[in-house]
């Protein structure tokens, strides 16, 4: 089985550029120089420097000991949560950053639900001193409050955005709308898999590093590259396709990746694309997407604001009717719940988003003799106050005995 | 012959459409609106279908969307409202929308109602010329509706050829790179670019739209082009006030003089 874009941006029926024409000459400059810049010895070097003494990559492979026991398997943790910035969002925007610097642009804009990408296109903005200006729902900007502020201290423009319902889905319209306004000077770096072609295959491309280090480290760790399973968290489905990417044409590694099902599935309150989507176009790309009977655009919802988003990449929208992967959902209370097993376990705060890929692990038998990876996308600090309210409503003992 | 068609064989010049959200001010405004501007001499009208997400739309028109989807207006009660309106309108008549709602209804139904109703024409800025000439141009023809295609300054003229090979009844010159809505009046380059279109002699005929506010920029468009599109401006004189529908008529006496 191929999972690779076709010529004209596709994944089976998926994907596309379902764009204004507007917007047609800045993303034809941009498909047709990608895979040149992506291949080009020059380019190689700088991101691979950049990813090991900036971003500080390799980022560690774990055995986590005393959640395995919990669990009765073999669990590692692919740790993107130790990157510069806190999460794996960093991978995709070194690349563009370089992407852009080559095609002699001068002012970056993103889009950013949570602030992590808006954090990581900030940082690297900072570090190339590019202009940053970051579209964020108003919504997100109160509930994101550090994020915000990290990325003002890095000289970025944080634009709120009123339109629509004020979050994630809004910011990329209007980051959208910024670049048909702007097509000359400004590259737009999309923070996930999503988007119209080549978006979808570039961001997984820049996040294979994943993949590609969790071959050699678990080969290097257990004296085989192959796990009975890789585990990931999906919003826009970046971190999964950069965890799964070299482990799709070896189907004996089963893939799960674990949707935000909010307050629950038919609660009206969830962000569980695959189920509750359907085909459609989001953002210039066409793909499954939360939306009523009309084809207007629903506003999904989840505790993790990384995760709170009505689409899903198009690679994912194949890899789900293919089979290929296994999309799975947990609530806003099992990730709370798994956040503070896998920090009372292993000492490690997870990001409410990577939280998700954990609370999986309770819903299936894993057997002992079994290799599992999960990958931790990001860090909690920005996530405390929702730990907090969390702990102040539980019954004190009910931590305890996680 | 299409009613599109036949506008642009009697009329070459001062075309001017007019762009109105459905559902806007009222969910039953819709018929209204057509009969004043019709009756104020407006030459061709362009019903928006509103969508959560326009991302080819300025504040304005993405908020005249937003008030429209919350009067509860959709494309089944849109053709519901106009089934009749051949009886009475004889103008060209086109649905502008973005590409989800009309998938979701289904492409061939909606063809199918188009021209069941007197539709003549679709506009739909996320439907990239590629896609509609492979997936859904066969599928238009049998319905005998036109789809209008955008060029915008970025264009190449080797597109614009190709983009006017493809576009049937006119092609929508977007003055300017940016979402629709209201500017200062038209910079040199948006002038340059306007004669250089018309110095290519598209076989369409060009209508341009995008920051269309008054007499003078209408006239200005008029010069370059085969006519004018006006949306925001209307939308924004509209102002969410079913009681300016009575204003229709000045307006676009004003837009004329
Ligand atoms: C830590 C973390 N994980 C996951 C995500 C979800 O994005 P994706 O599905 O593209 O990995 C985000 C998005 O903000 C995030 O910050």
């Amino acid at each position: 089985m191929n999972y690779n874009v076709d010529e004209k941006g596709y994944y089976g029926e998926f994907g596309g550029a379902f764009i204004p024409e507007m917007m047609y000459s800045n993303l034809k400059e941009l498909r047709d120089n990608y895979i040149i810049i992506l291949n080009d010895e020059d380019f190689k070097a700088e991101y691979s420097d950049l990813l090991r003494n900036y971003a500080g990559r390799p980022s560690p492979l774990f055995y986590a000991k005393r959640l395995s026991s919990f669990h009765g398997t073999n669990i590692y943790l692919k740790r993107e949560d130790l990157n510069h910035t806190g999460a794996h969002k960093i991978n995709n925007t070194i690349g563009q950053i370089l992407i852009a610097k080559r095609l002699g642009k001068t002012r970056i804009i993103a889009e950013t639900g949570a602030g992590q990408h808006g954090v990581a296109t900030a940082t690297v903005c900072a570090l190339m001193g590019l202009k940053c200006i970051v579209y964020m729902g108003k919504l997100d900007v109160e509930r994101q409050e550090p994020n915000v502020m990290r990325m003002k201290m890095l000289g970025a423009e944080v634009v709120p955005v009123l339109s629509g319902n004020m979050t994630l889905k809004d910011a990329t319209n209007e980051a959208i709308r910024d670049w048909i306004s702007n097509p000359v000077d400004t590259h737009y770096i999309i923070g996930s898999v999503v988007g119209p072609h080549p978006y979808p295959d570039l961001v997984t491309r820049l996040q294979s590093v994943i993949s590609e280090e969790i071959k050699w480290q678990l080969e290097e760790q257990t004296g085989f590259s192959d796990p009975d399973f890789i585990i990931a968290c999906v919003g826009g489905g970046s971190n999964a396709a950069g965890s799964f990417y070299h482990y799709l044409e070896n189907e004996k590694v089963k893939l799960i990746a674990v949707e935000a099902a909010g307050k629950g599935i038919d609660s009206g309150e969830s962000a569980a694309t695959m189920v509750l989507g359907h085909p459609g176009v989001i953002h210039g790309s066409r793909t499954i997407l939360m939306q009523n009977d009309d084809g207007q655009i629903t506003e999904p919802y989840s505790i993790s604001a990384g995760l709170d988003y009505p689409g899903i990449g198009p690679l994912h929208a194949f890899l789900h009717k293919t089979g290929r992967v296994s999309y799975e959902h947990v609530s806003d209370t099992e990730a709370l719940e798994a956040a503070f097993r896998l920090t009372q376990f292993e000492g490690i705060i997870p990001a409410l988003e990577s939280a998700h890929a954990f609370a999986v692990l309770g819903k299936h038998k894993f057997r002992k003799s079994e290799v599992i990876v999960v990958n931790i996308s990001g860090r909690g600090d920005k996530d405390m106050a929702a730990y907090m309210n969390y702990m102040k409503q539980s019954v004190r003992g009910k931590i305890n005995d996680i | 012959m299409n009613r599109i068609n036949e506008l642009f064989e009697k009329k070459s010049g001062n075309v001017l459409s007019i762009y109105f959200t459905a559902g806007y001010p009222t969910i039953n405004s819709t018929i209204e609106i057509l009969k004043t501007l019709v009756s104020a001499g407006t030459d061709m009208i362009e019903i928006g279908v509103p969508f959560s997400d326009p991302l080819a739309d300025g504040p304005v028109i993405q908020k005249s969307n937003l008030s429209a989807l919350k009067n509860g207006m959709n494309l089944k009660l849109l053709f519901s409202q106009l089934q009749n309106i051949r009886r009475e309108i004889n103008i060209p008549l086109l649905i502008m929308s973005y590409i989800n709602p009309i998938l979701q209804f289904g492409m061939e139904e909606f063809c199918g109602k188009c021209e069941k109703t007197g539709i003549d024409g679709v506009i739909l800025p996320d439907l990239p010329p590629e896609v509609y000439m492979e997936e859904y141009s066969a599928l238009f023809q049998s319905h005998h509706l036109n789809n209008i295609l955008l060029i915008s300054p970025q264009t190449t003229a080797e597109r614009i050829r190709e983009i006017d090979k493809l576009s049937t009844g006119f092609v929508y010159v977007v003055s300017s790179s940016s979402t629709t809505g209201v500017k200062n009046g038209f910079s040199k380059e948006q002038l340059e670019y306007f004669l250089r279109v018309r110095n290519m002699k598209l076989h369409n005929p060009g209508l341009i739209g995008f920051g269309i506010s008054d007499h003078e920029t209408y006239e200005l468009a008029c010069k370059y082009s085969n006519g004018a599109i006006i949306g925001s401006t209307f939308i924004k004189m509209l102002d969410n006030d079913p009681g300016r529908i009575d204003r229709i008529r000045d307006f676009i006496s004003s837009i004329r003089t």
